[in-house]
């Protein structure tokens, strides 16, 4: 099926990715062209069949609730692009 | 000197292994000879993002003190290449990604870790296509890596810097990783050999996240042994991968007989299908009587599925995808745009500065397979197509023990030539992909050239079959030598 340009912003603004215009051009085009490529899949009889969750067939896996040590605070921030001492810096959520 | 140890960078895993333990050599010299090789080569190769001399001095220093007092296992003062997709504490993880340029973990990999554990030496970190997304290596947002064949063409992808590395005697062996065929097809372009384990072998912890269903980590080597010794180290259960396979790990080593008369060796026909290069099936077709020769059972096999793995992965992978890569905000770590904006407009710049084409073009695509109204067309769909792919090969599995098969119907190809065409790359890993789909072990070993590239010859096996597989190549190399040849660089 074909994508148009109006479907790539949709999708663009759902995976939080702004677009130049010559991007949305490209992937308009390359993004159909994929798609094109899966119809193949709509000829092949999947009536009841369960679709795979593990592919080694392993189910749900549980462990004991032990408590353990986790990174320390300092580390969990050594990579952060902007800090407000302990604290991880981010603009505004919510309207003023 | 008198003594003839040249050019110690030749030396296999196994040969450095026994030379370290005999005293015969230190890793620091092991090392050293390493060190030089990367700066001799990689000027030409860009198989390294980040080459780590201080830290493989120090870990070579402590590896010769650890085997003095006969402590050393067989990966001891060993120097290995670590793609970028792993994390390595205290040394830049960039997946290959101006998004994490910068970002350095705070912790290992648990196969990194296993491997520290073994005192094995650490050269630095492996160039390759952009988060594990491509097949040639050219979607690194650094530089491309060129395949030491012939450096106007790709090492293959996405462990292309791994691959070339190994090849090029740039690292004893190399971890990568292989979610549609990134250790078996580079390993293949370069002319290496590289085993993808079965999906939950290797824990993934610290493998940052690509297609978490398919992801899988695995070593890429000079022969069969090597990857057997590197697997023996890295396999095994760890609470902190809930995917992760809690059967025992047997000893690689020890299936290594070299014996393989009586096995039953399926080919599947549809992986000799049109748009083959004549040189890799020449080259396939003649590994396939040696290995009658060495008294496998050779037989025609079917799995009629496989046609449609492509679709069913490039729906997968791009979903799980979309969804692992929504982490990159901005926020807790790596590149965040800086510029006016409220939080979403902030967003969305790092998220279109900071990811390449390539990631983009696979978020967008996930995010349209898994977008309401598409969902049931879509990802339900190569959910249950995925079922039949597995059914497929588990019908086989009960006819033959292994599968012989190219790994892709091409050899290396130019660089820049697939770049325009998404499509026309996808199809180089049309005989990988079908092997993540339904979780398999696979490897990849040389077995000949074709316009004077490397042909590399695909062995797949049932769910943790690794020993089986291991030894099937290993008998191969023990009768060939392609496996030994380098390339002149």
């Amino acid at each position: 099926m074909p994508i148009d340009r109006n479907q790539v912003e949709q999708i663009a603004a759902l995976a939080r990715i702004s677009l130049t215009e010559a991007e949305t051009e490209v992937f308009a085009r390359q993004l159909s062209d994929i798609l094109n490529q899966f119809e193949a899949l709509q000829s092949l009889d999947t009536d009841g069949v369960l679709p795979t969750s593990h592919v080694v067939g392993l189910d749900t896996v549980l462990r004991e609730d032990e408590p353990a040590g986790s990174l320390e605070s300092a580390d969990s921030l050594l990579n952060a692009p902007q800090r407000r001492g302990d604290f991880f810096q981010v603009r505004a959520v919510l309207d003023e | 000197m008198s003594k003839a140890v040249p050019e110690l960078w030749r030396l296999t895993v196994s040969e450095a292994s026994r030379l370290l333990a005999d005293g015969e050599i230190s890793s620091a010299e092991l090392t050293e000879a390493f060190l030089e090789r990367i700066a001799a080569v990689d000027g030409r190769l860009s198989a390294y993002i980040t080459v780590t001399a201080d830290v493989a001095r120090r870990q070579a220093a402590d590896a010769d003190r650890r085997i003095a007092s006969g402590a050393g296992t067989s990966l001891t003062g060993v120097p290995m290449q670590i793609k970028d997709l792993l994390c390595t504490k205290g040394v830049a993880t960039t997946c290959a990604s101006r998004m994490l340029a910068e970002y350095v973990p705070v912790y290992d990999a648990t196969a990194v870790a296993r491997l520290r554990e073994q005192g094995a030496v650490l050269l630095g970190k492996g160039n390759m296509d952009e988060f594990g997304m491509g097949s040639s290596t050219e979607n690194s947002a650094f530089f491309p890596t060129r395949n030491p064949w012939n450096i106007d063409c790709v090492p293959g992808g996405s462990s292309g810097g791994s691959a070339a590395a190994v090849a090029a005697g740039a690292a004893s062996f190399a971890l990568g990783t292989d979610t549609g065929g990134s250790i078996r097809q580079p390993a293949s372009f370069c002319g290496i050999t590289g085993l993808k384990p079965t999906y939950g072998r290797v824990s993934r912890y610290g493998l940052v996240a690509y297609a978490s269903s398919l992801d899988q980590v695995g070593p890429l080597a000079r022969d069969a042994a090597d990857c057997a010794l590197a697997l023996q180290a890295i396999a095994g259960h760890d609470p902190r991968d809930a995917t992760s396979l809690p059967d025992r790990v047997p000893d690689y080593s020890a299936a290594l007989t070299g014996d393989i008369s009586g096995l039953r060796l399926g080919v599947p026909r549809e992986y000799f299908a049109e748009g083959m290069d004549a040189g890799v099936r020449e080259a396939v077709s003649a590994a396939l009587d040696q290995l009658s020769a060495l008294g496998a059972e050779i037989r025609e096999v079917s799995l009629p599925t496989t046609g449609y793995a492509l679709a069913c992965y490039y729906i997968i992978a791009p979903s799980e995808c979309s969804a692992n890569l929504a982490r990159y905000d901005g926020v807790k770590y790596g590149y965040s745009h800086q510029g006016d904006g409220d939080m979403w407009a902030a967003m969305e710049r790092t998220r279109q500065d900071g990811f390449g084409m390539e990631v983009k073009r696979r978020i967008m695509l996930g995010a349209f397979a898994l977008s309401s109204g598409y969902y049931d067309a879509y990802y339900h769909k190569a959910q249950q197509v995925r079922t039949l792919i597995r059914q497929d090969f588990a019908r086989v599995f009960g006819e033959v023990d292994v599968l012989a098969a190219p790994v892709s119907p091409v050899v290396a190809f130019p660089i820049g030539e697939l770049t325009d065409d998404p499509v026309r790359m996808y199809l180089v890993d049309i005989y990988t992909l079908p092997v993540n789909v339904a979780g398999l072990p696979a490897m990849s070993l040389p077995c000949g050239f074709s316009n004077g590239m490397p042909v590399g010859l695909q062995l797949i096996g049932p769910h943790l079959s690794e020993g089986r597989l291991l030894n099937t190549a290993h008998a191969y190399q023990q009768a060939t030598t392609w496996h030994q040849e380098r390339p002149e660089i």
